[in-house]
């Protein structure tokens, strides 16, 4: 499976015809169809697939909240192995996740500074004095542009949905994992605060040398910010290589489809292609 | 929290069954203070004694009198001897004499006296009336003429030495006595029971015991359903199987026939109502657990769920932090409930025989069934059990309106 | 010059909160659409596009209220109007309103010829059930939806599918003006293909004569509607035509939201996005002077005290900011 990789790095987590079923009998579904990837340390990929193609699948088998029904994933070479409850821990302080939700990822009983600190005594500074915590949360609040001293004493939910999926990026920076997975962290907030998540989920990768695997809908957004592109479609991927590639000259008349589908703005936005009848 | 709070007590609903339970509790903690005693102390010899002032005849008599001439005394007299039924008969006996009543007012007492001293002769011997009849007649002419008559009332007391009875008063028909200076008189504004035992006294003893035993009822009930439903819904898989397995069996058991049975075989003596609670309790959380079980499935796949997983928090924990308080509210509405059915089970149960052990305390299905025994609904006695039927409905429909206020308030399909 | 069919004057709406606060959700807002034409409304959540939409069709229940202004429907004034008729005489046969979750309207129950013969007897009560279908069946063909899909239950369709099926429902009486709020952003992007081409065959065929377009997704606004309008904080703070504003954008606001279009085509690769910083402010309180003063990079002293006059030129174009044109494509050029 050499030809997957673009980097030249070596291999951070991979999969091996990793599948997964739902249901039993008539009501089987297949949502993840035996799909290989590598991706490999300090790589951006992009997963790219409609609603229904299992990328949330997928997604949850690789943050092992969801074990495969077939096949293994190899975490930094080695088959994964989350059997125990302190093997998954040790798991999840190399990978850790940011979700779509804003709203729904926080629990909003707890306020920001426990949910900092918690990622503190997760990466061992349990005993570490107070003022050194402190520093460390301001540091991690200043490196998504927020002020730490107006965050303490308040509940997630009295940010706005751009804050809080900046707040998911500060306990990110702290927790500092080998693999950060991303699923559509900017599907639900706006456009102008899309960008500064981009942008910090780029630093990320650049200054900690993250791993990032960014799941999204939006083929735009994955060709403006990904090294290496999965296109997902019925639970496997139909075409896979760099951005530039597989954006531009696309192979698959999957692929093909969902770029001409996307509205642009240099382009004529061709609206005879579609089949209207086609749904029904 | 506070503006959770804030929010209720915006809710008008919310806040006028509170106020509604709260009146009755503060009526269960007070009561027993200003009236204290044992609420069952059977005061009254006889059954069923009607709403009223009761006044010591004994003392009456002994205390000094004060003359007052009212005009209208007799008549008062009168109309209160006069029941309706000696009135209805009064008018027969004119009928049967053949007189005209069509333009006679049956409450006009001096109309019926009027006419009932021109036309009552105790020597007629109408057709076809009984010996009986008759003497019920005489029976009522000679009181009415005693009303009207006899001005004074002697009492006599024996002489010590020789034993005959010696004129020591008499009481006219002007003398009064005023009630504040009677040395005993008692209020009893719901009468007393079968036992003689005041009902108003009783009632309030009653409501306490029964909101404890909804109390017990609901807190067995709720923690049962909410530990299992929790653990089914987020365990899931064969855990939630078997759960659901058992909750599906107690659901299909009409829980009443369950709660009879179990009721009966433990027995009139073990009954206590700490145990009759307990059993309502037992046999009542599976909604509670079908319930949290489907809030805890949905909240489960929740992403902060799954970020407190990636920070290798453990299940209980998870549990605990990240799920309970999400369906905090839900429980407690589950929970008010569950005390509004557990005093109702009660009462059913009490109803029926199977209750409490009726010696120690009173419940306030205890007192239905008691006033059921003893005929209270076929006596007219409505003071033995209407106002128990009142209070379970109020505290019932007080709950109630805390519940639907609460979901107003909690759940956001019903915010206006 | 075509004839105007939507036309709003100074439109000011608010919203009561639970705790009897106002909220000034739309704070004096003037547009017009032309017959034939459709306008799109851009901004971030939270500056009052969607409460626009909701209080623009005259039907208002709280915590929404009507404060003042004009919304005249080919010359004819709504606003005055009382819910109970606007509901009857205006909704459905004068505007259609088709917001992001349409499609979990349908009743699961019904079929959809149910909703057709709804509506139509809503308006005209006599309508026997064969014209009806007639009615639904030909106006299904000529938008190029399968006419087996007016015997199907809601949840035997698709997403997209209902949301198409929707659309088709709420236009059978031809209405003057369709809103449509985020009508596609639930959808995939075939699926939002479907939509958009459906509406504007619906424009096409002079079904309906004038479209209010609502949705933050820029490069879908710039391809379906001829004129765009920025919105901030209540007010509107730009408008322009599509390609105009997507292009040569004046207002900082919108020139912010203008660097922040990502779409899959050489060239976006690489390019710096711009992030408006904060949040919208709360409209509680508004502010005093510039709206969008606190956020803007551009703002001088004065910007916090005076509020900025619309500025309007002959072509239609119109932008709400105290610098001059000069001054702000002197700043842009040092981007």
């Amino acid at each position: 499976m050499s030809e997957k990789d673009f980097t030249g790095k070596p291999l951070c987590l991979s999969g091996r015809g990793v599948t997964r079923v739902f249901g039993l009998g008539d009501k089987k579904t297949v949502a993840v169809d035996h799909v290989d990837f590598d991706f490999h340390e300090g790589e951006f990929v992009s997963i790219v697939g409609e609603s229904g193609s299992g990328k949330t699948t997928l997604s949850k088998m690789l943050l092992g909240l969801l074990n495969p029904s077939e096949g293994e994933i190899l975490f930094q070479g080695q088959p994964r192995d989350i059997s125990t409850g302190k093997k998954k821990k040790e798991y999840w302080k190399g990978i850790q996740a940011i979700f779509q939700d804003p709203f729904s990822s926080f629990n909003t009983f707890h306020k920001i500074d426990a949910v900092l600190l918690d990622c503190i005594n997760m990466r061992g500074g349990k005993n570490l004095p107070m003022d050194k915590k402190i520093e460390m949360m301001t540091e991690a609040c200043s490196f998504v542009n927020l002020k730490f001293a107006e965050l303490t004493n308040k509940y997630p939910f009295e940010l706005s949905g751009g804050q809080m999926q900046r707040l998911m990026i500060a306990r990110i920076f702290l927790l500092k994992p080998k693999i950060l997975l991303a699923d559509e962290p900017t599907s639900m907030v706006d456009a102008c605060s899309r960008a500064t998540i981009l942008d910090m989920l780029l630093q990320l990768r650049d200054e900690i040398g993250m791993t990032v695997i960014f799941i999204t809908h939006d083929i735009g957004l994955a060709y403006y910010i990904s090294d290496t592109v999965y296109i997902m479609e019925h639970g496997k991927f139909v075409e896979y290589g760099k951005a530039d590639e597989v954006i531009l000259n696309p192979k698959a008349a999957y692929t093909k489809r969902l770029i001409s589908d996307v509205p642009k703005i240099h382009e004529e936005w061709d609206l005879s292609t579609v089949d209207l009848q086609a749904e029904a | 929290m506070k503006n959770t709070l804030r929010q209720l007590f915006h809710s008008g609903k919310f806040v006028a069954g509170f106020v509604i339970f709260v009146a009755i509790l503060l009526t269960v903690f007070i009561y027993p203070l200003v009236n204290p005693g044992d609420p069952l102390e059977m005061i009254g010899v006889g059954t069923f004694a009607r709403p009223g002032t009761y006044v010591s005849l004994y003392d009456a008599v002994r205390t000094d009198t004060q003359t007052l001439r009212l005009s209208e005394a007799d008549d008062n007299r009168i109309a209160k001897a006069l029941s309706a039924e000696d009135r209805v008969a009064m008018v027969e006996w004119f009928t049967t004499m053949g007189i005209d009543v069509s333009d006679l007012d049956i409450d006009d007492t001096d109309a019926l006296l009027d006419l009932w001293n021109a036309n009552y002769d105790p020597s007629i011997k109408p057709q076809g009336m009984t010996m009986a009849k008759r003497n019920y007649y005489k029976r009522l002419n000679n009181s009415l003429q005693e009303i009207r008559a006899a001005d004074e009332i002697i009492l006599a007391e024996p002489d010590e030495e020789s034993g005959a009875l010696v004129k020591s008063d008499t009481i006219s028909k002007t003398d009064y006595v005023n009630v504040s200076q009677v040395a005993n008189v008692k209020n009893l504004p719901l009468g007393t029971d079968n036992f003689g035992r005041d009902v108003l006294k009783e009632l309030v003893s009653a409501a306490g015991t029964s909101i404890v035993i909804g109390l017990i009822a609901g807190t067995v009930a709720t923690l049962i359903g909410l530990s299992l439903g929790l653990l089914s819904g987020y365990l899931g898989g064969f855990a939630d199987d078997f759960i659901m397995f058992v909750t599906n069996v107690f659901t299909v058991i009409p829980s009443f026939v369950l709660l009879i049975l179990i009721s009966y075989s433990i027995g009139q003596e073990q009954r206590g109502a700490a145990v009759v609670a307990v059993v309502i309790g037992l046999t009542s959380w599976t909604w509670t657990c079908r319930s949290v079980r489907s809030q805890v499935i949905s909240l489960r796949n929740r992403d902060h769920v799954n970020l407190s997983k990636l920070s290798g928090h453990s299940m209980i924990r998870i549990v605990l932090t990240d799920i309970l308080p999400y369906i905090a509210s839900y429980v407690v509405m589950a929970f008010i409930l569950q005390v509004s059915t557990g005093i109702l089970s009660e009462a059913q149960l009490s109803l029926l025989g199977l209750g409490p052990k009726t010696t120690e305390t009173a419940t306030l299905g205890l007192m239905m069934n008691w006033a059921m025994l003893y005929s209270a609904h076929t006596n007219g006695s409505w003071w033995a059990y209407f106002p128990v039927i009142l209070t379970i409905t109020l505290i019932s429909f007080s709950l109630n309106l805390m519940n639907t206020g609460m979901d107003q308030v909690f759940n956001p399909t019903l915010r206006d | 010059m075509g004839n105007v069919m939507l036309e709003v004057r100074d439109l000011k709406t608010k919203y009561v909160t639970r705790f009897h606060e106002d909220v000034y959700a739309v704070d004096g807002v003037s547009f017009a659409i032309e017959e034939g034409k459709s306008l799109g409304i851009a901004g971030e959540s939270g500056c009052g596009k969607s409460t626009l939409a909701l209080s623009m069709m005259g039907y208002y229940f709280p915590p929404l209220h009507y404060i003042s202004g004009d919304i005249i429907i080919d010359g004819r004034n709504i606003s005055g109007m009382k819910p109970d008729d606007v509901r009857k005489t205006i909704l459905g046969s004068e505007i259609a309103y088709i917001p992001q979750a349409a499609m979990n309207a349908l009743n699961p129950t019904q079929k959809i010829i149910r909703f057709m013969e709804d509506v139509i007897r809503a308006h005209d009560p006599k309508a026997d059930k064969k014209e009806i279908r007639e009615r639904a069946e030909a106006r299904f063909a000529e938008l190029g939806l399968p006419k087996e899909v007016l015997d199907k239950h809601a949840v035997e369709l698709s997403g997209g599918m209902k949301q198409r099926t929707v659309i088709a429902v709420s236009t059978i009486l031809n209405p003057k003006v369709l809103i449509a709020d985020e009508p596609s952003s639930a959808l995939d992007v075939t699926s939002q293909k479907m939509v958009i081409k459906m509406m504007r065959e619906l424009m096409e065929k002079g079904y309906i004569k004038a479209m209010l377009f609502i949705t933050h997704e820029l490069p879908l606004l710039y391809n379906v509607t001829d004129d765009i309008m920025v919105m901030y904080a209540g007010q509107i703070v730009e408008r322009g035509t599509a390609k105009e504003m997507v292009f040569d954008p004046m207002h900082p606001y919108s020139y912010g939201l203008m660097n922040s279009i990502l779409v899959p085509e050489e060239g976006t690769r690489g390019n710096k996005l711009t992030a408006i910083p904060g949040t919208p402010p709360n409209l509680k309180r508004p502010p005093k002077g510039c709206r969008f003063a606190e956020r803007c990079k551009y703002a001088k002293p004065e910007c916090f005290y005076t509020a900025p006059p619309q500025k309007p030129f002959d072509d239609g174009r119109m932008y709400r900011c105290l610098m001059g044109l000069d001054q702000l494509k002197e700043v842009y050029s040092h981007e």
